[in-house]
């Protein structure tokens, strides 16, 4: 039954309702391509979402859904996890909804590290509002709430996501299919709580918010893929790498003076290097900046909190046994009135 | 000595938060049910932790009213006042009966805790307490005095004071010593010098008493004639954790809490906590909005799931119990009221949630609205709430106060095999090319409950307006107002499956109607008992349910001249009343952090039967 899933299974027959030309319904495919490869039954998976454009996304995926309040879809999830363990969960936020009105929530489930998928889309601006600045705007945008540009310091999503202690932190795009595919599997064969950052570009308020990073002219020099046991590199042909001075990166060509022996190494389980790919974020603008990564950051093993709990019951029905309600009724003092 | 019989008796146990006055009377509280006597408490404690010591607001009180006859109030004034300081005599000097007993520490009446309590002169010698009987002890120094073997610090040896009186005040009533000390074995079994001193000073306190020459007689209180039965003290916050136990297992649903921490509501998360063998997962959130989404999260997957707080954890929770209403998911939000607006104060009572229980959510959002009245009644109304959630697939709100949360009462236990069943029943698997309408409704108007995992039932729910039937995104006029009547709809027909309206004390018909809610329950009977005594036509129904209410209300009020509604907020059941009854009720309310008591019921009554004549 399972291996005869297509794509086209996880469709619903409502009609969706993003604007033509929404990063979305790229999202949206890749997630329906991974699907029915991951090898679970339709019945056996949630999506919740919070508000927001991107949070529209569980009316369009056949499997059970819900479509919550604003900023809280992390929260909801968090409970249903702990009570339904076998269930494969998917959080689907925006850079409001996740970061702004349901920050706290999205850095308390990451330190507790339930085993679920968190897909931020981030478009950097609000969409369904129309058009006000978000916590990941640029400083200096200029949107309906900012006439004179925001004065707002922007978060960076996969070094907050780390800085909460994210077992894994991951940085995609809705307009690279391949990559998007891969690191949506790469969240689900994850253990524990899954962030991924994707871009998306919201046409009509935002339009073109990453296209550096997209353009066919500039996306190899703009933007630099990441892979575990690999030097980072990027240009057209892998022309530049990183190197680490110490703790600060910087950007080489690779030729005379360098090979690729010089190079960072990735590697996915060190938190320490992680910080530091993470909080390579400069704006592209900037003179002598350096790529914007792609990939799993980081990806590291700890107990997920749905274990640690059910562990607890276990034990306590182990040691004390099944619980008495009659015992637990009659608590440790009890006296008899006669008739 | 002569032992005297009485008949009942008020005692307040106050001293500095510090003193350990609630397990004092915690303590002659358990020694007082186990023979057998009725009783109410009231603990009154600041919300510091530890306030500043010696001064009024530091000061923390206990007070039990125990008797051989029903007891149904903490009691409005006491009979012995045990004072630990200066601060302690002020603040509930007001509240004494004539000729009450004062048991000081006349080390607590220094200069610099005179001071601290804005006292001129010392009480203890101006006379001012001449019509009372004062009977000073240097409690501090008898204590120390006692434990001088030890090695123990000063500190912690004047943390044994407690004992001490407590010895003092078991020898007055009469007592064993036997509970206390198998309490104070379990609590500091690790700890022998400490529990050794405890030992002392209780047996100290108690031998002191036996040799001072202050009593002239010692006294008795004879077992209560309640129902025969088995029974235990029991507080409100333990009786609501009790019921959710029950109610998983009479439902046969995993038990959910997601909670985050609030006075007076916090107990029941740390109950509940502890019950883990019973299955029980208990989920200390973020936040307020956290707890009751993670519980949300956790009623979509199938379990029992509750959240619990107080009064602004509530405004905290009001989206998402909008969301449970759009999602007809069964939930249960307990509210420990507490008085307020805002911070309020946090460990007073109130009963001031009652019009935000109702109507505090944007849109149309009714929801069933259950009221606990005692502490053991939590029990009862607790499993009802769950009962009502989970077989009419709702979000339901109980309502209990940090007076019912915190104060004991005997109570004559249930077996599990008495408790009532909870229905339930899952969404059966269906074939993938049949479609499933999760808002198909049956007779009682409630939706399947279709959790994940179900083969055939994958469906897409949220806080869109959805289309009868379908449950799919609907914009359409007439859908959205048909939908916002089914809503009520269904939490009307609610009424079919719940008892009638029954007058708990007097007459069917006659002059006035006492008719309350939650914790004024003990004060209400009292009142009424003294008034049919005294031959007024006076009875006294109290509701558990007040959304809906029972079908038979409107009637049973039609029986009265009067209906009168006490209440401590500044009065919102009866404006409910009005509204929905067109009744010209009146209404009694006191708003001072502190329960009604049953002499204020009864002046009242009588005013409003002389004013009216």
């Amino acid at each position: 039954m399972n291996d005869v899933l297509k794509a086209k299974d996880f469709q619903t027959d409502q009609e969706v309702r993003w604007c033509p030309g929404c990063g979305d319904y790229s999202i949206l495919k890749q997630v329906h391509t991974v699907l029915p490869q991951i090898g679970l039954k339709r019945e056996d998976i949630v999506v919740i979402s919070g508000i927001g454009c991107s949070s529209r996304f569980p009316y369009y995926t056949n499997t059970f859904g819900m479509h919550s309040i604003h900023g809280r879809a992390t929260a909801i999830a968090s409970g249903l996890k702990a009570t339904r363990p076998e269930l494969s969960v998917w959080i689907v936020t925006g850079d409001g909804d996740g970061l702004s009105i349901g920050g706290n929530h999205l850095i308390h489930l990451l330190r507790r590290n339930f085993n679920v998928q968190i897909l931020l889309f981030n478009n950097e601006i609000y969409g369904l509002t129309k058009g006000q600045y978000s916590p990941t705007s640029p400083l200096g945008k200029v949107a309906k709430s900012t006439p004179m540009g925001s004065i707002d310091h922007p978060f960076n999503p996969a070094a907050l996501a780390l800085g909460a202690d994210a077992t894994f932190v991951a940085r995609s795009m809705d307009r690279d299919p391949a990559h998007l595919q891969q690191m949506l599997l790469r969240s689900h064969q994850h253990v524990g709580a899954a962030f991924l950052e994707i871009y998306q570009n919201c046409n009509i308020f935002n339009d073109g918010a990453f296209e550096v990073f997209t353009d066919k002219g500039s996306k190899l020099t703009a933007g630099m893929y990441v892979q575990d046991g690999q030097p980072l590199v990027f240009g057209e042909n892998n022309e530049y790498g990183i190197r680490l001075d110490g703790f600060q990166p910087m950007a080489v060509q690779l030729g005379e003076e360098y090979s690729k022996d010089d190079l960072w190494i990735h590697d996915e389980k060190n938190i320490f290097k992680a910080q530091i790919l993470t909080r390579i974020f400069d704006e592209q603008s900037m003179e002598g900046h350096l790529p914007r990564p792609f990939g799993v950051f980081y990806a590291a093993e700890r107990a997920t909190y749905e274990d640690m709990l059910n562990a607890q019951v276990e034990q306590a029905i182990a040691s004390r046994g099944v619980g008495n309600l009659d015992l637990l009724l009659r608590g440790s003092e009890t006296w008899e009135i006669e008739a | 000595m002569e032992i005297k019989p009485i008949d009942h008796v008020v005692i307040k146990f106050a001293g500095d938060s510090g003193d350990g006055m609630q397990l004092t009377g915690g303590q002659f509280t358990n020694n007082t049910a186990l023979l057998g006597a009725d009783l109410q408490t009231f603990p009154d404690f600041p919300a510091e932790i530890r306030a500043p010591a010696g001064t009024l607001a530091g000061v923390s009180g206990f007070q039990l009213h125990f008797g051989s006859h029903k007891i149904f109030t903490p009691g409005d004034n006491c009979d012995v006042l045990v004072a630990m300081n200066a601060a302690a005599l002020k603040v509930n000097i007001k509240n004494l009966n004539p000729g009450a007993i004062i048991i000081v520490n006349t080390d607590g009446f220094d200069s610099k805790n005179l001071r601290l309590a804005h006292y001129e002169t010392n009480p203890l010698d101006d006379h001012s307490l001449d019509h009372f009987q004062v009977i000073r002890i240097d409690v501090t120094k008898m204590t120390r005095e006692a434990l001088k073997d030890l090695t123990l610090s000063t500190k912690e040896k004047d943390r044994c004071k407690n004992m001490f009186v407590l010895g003092f005040l078991y020898y007055m009533y009469n007592r064993q010593l036997d509970s206390t000390l198998r309490f104070l074995e379990q609590k500091f079994h690790k700890m022998p010098e400490v529990l050794e001193a405890n030992r002392i000073s209780l047996n100290t306190g108690y031998s002191f008493a036996d040799t001072t020459e202050v009593f002239t007689s010692r006294y008795t209180v004879e077992p209560a004639s309640l129902a025969p039965g088995v029974y235990r003290s029991i507080v409100g916050n333990e009786a609501v954790a009790m019921a959710l136990v029950a109610a998983s297992r009479r439902s046969g649903l995993p038990l959910f809490l997601g909670s985050y921490p609030i006075t007076p509501a916090s107990d029941i998360l740390h109950y509940l906590s502890k019950y883990k063998n019973f299955g029980v997962r208990t989920f200390q959130a973020e936040d307020e909005i956290a707890a009751i989404s993670a519980s949300i999260g956790a009623a979509f997957g199938g379990s029992l799931a509750v959240t619990t707080t107080s009064g602004p954890g509530m405004a905290l929770k009001a989206e998402a119990m909008g969301l449970a209403v759009m999602l007809e998911i069964p939930l249960l939000i307990c509210n420990i009221q507490r008085a307020g607006p805002s911070t309020g104060l946090p460990t007073k009572t109130e009963q001031a949630d009652l019009l935000q229980a109702l109507y505090g959510r944007n849109g149309e959002c009714p929801m069933p609205v259950i009221a606990a009245s005692t502490p053991s009644d939590a029990f009862h109304a607790t499993l009802e709430a769950a009962r009502i959630a989970v077989e009419h697939m709702t979000p339901v709100i109980l309502l209990s106060d940090g007076y019912i949360a915190n104060g004991a009462e005997p109570w004559r236990f249930p077996q599990e095999k008495d408790l009532p069943e909870i229905h339930t029943a899952f969404a059966p698997e269906q074939q993938e090319d049949t479609v499933f309408h999760p808002y198909e409704r049956n007779e009682k108007l409630v939706r399947p409950w279709a959790i994940p995992g179900t083969k055939g039932l994958e469906h897409r729910i949220g806080g869109l307006e959805k289309q009868a039937v379908t449950g799919n995104i609907s914009y359409d006029p007439d859908n959205h107002e048909h939908m916002v009547k089914m809503r009520e709809a269904r939490v009307e027909i609610i009424a079919d499956y719940i008892p009638e309206q029954a007058i708990a004390l007097g007459p069917e018909k006659g002059q006035v109607l006492l008719l309350g809610w939650g914790s004024t329950y003990g004060a209400m009977q009292g009142a009424t008992q003294q008034l049919l005594s005294e031959g007024y036509a006076v009875a006294h129904a109290h509701l558990r349910y007040i959304k809906p209410f029972p079908r038979n209300l409107g009637q049973l009020m039609q029986q009265f001249d009067h209906v009168m509604v006490p209440e401590i907020n500044n009065g919102q059941l009866v404006k409910v009343l009005r509204d929905k009854y067109m009744v010209p009720a009146v209404a009694f309310n006191k708003i001072k952090g502190v329960p009604i008591t049953s002499r204020e019921l009864v002046n009242a009554v009588i005013d409003l039967l002389a004013n009216k004549k």
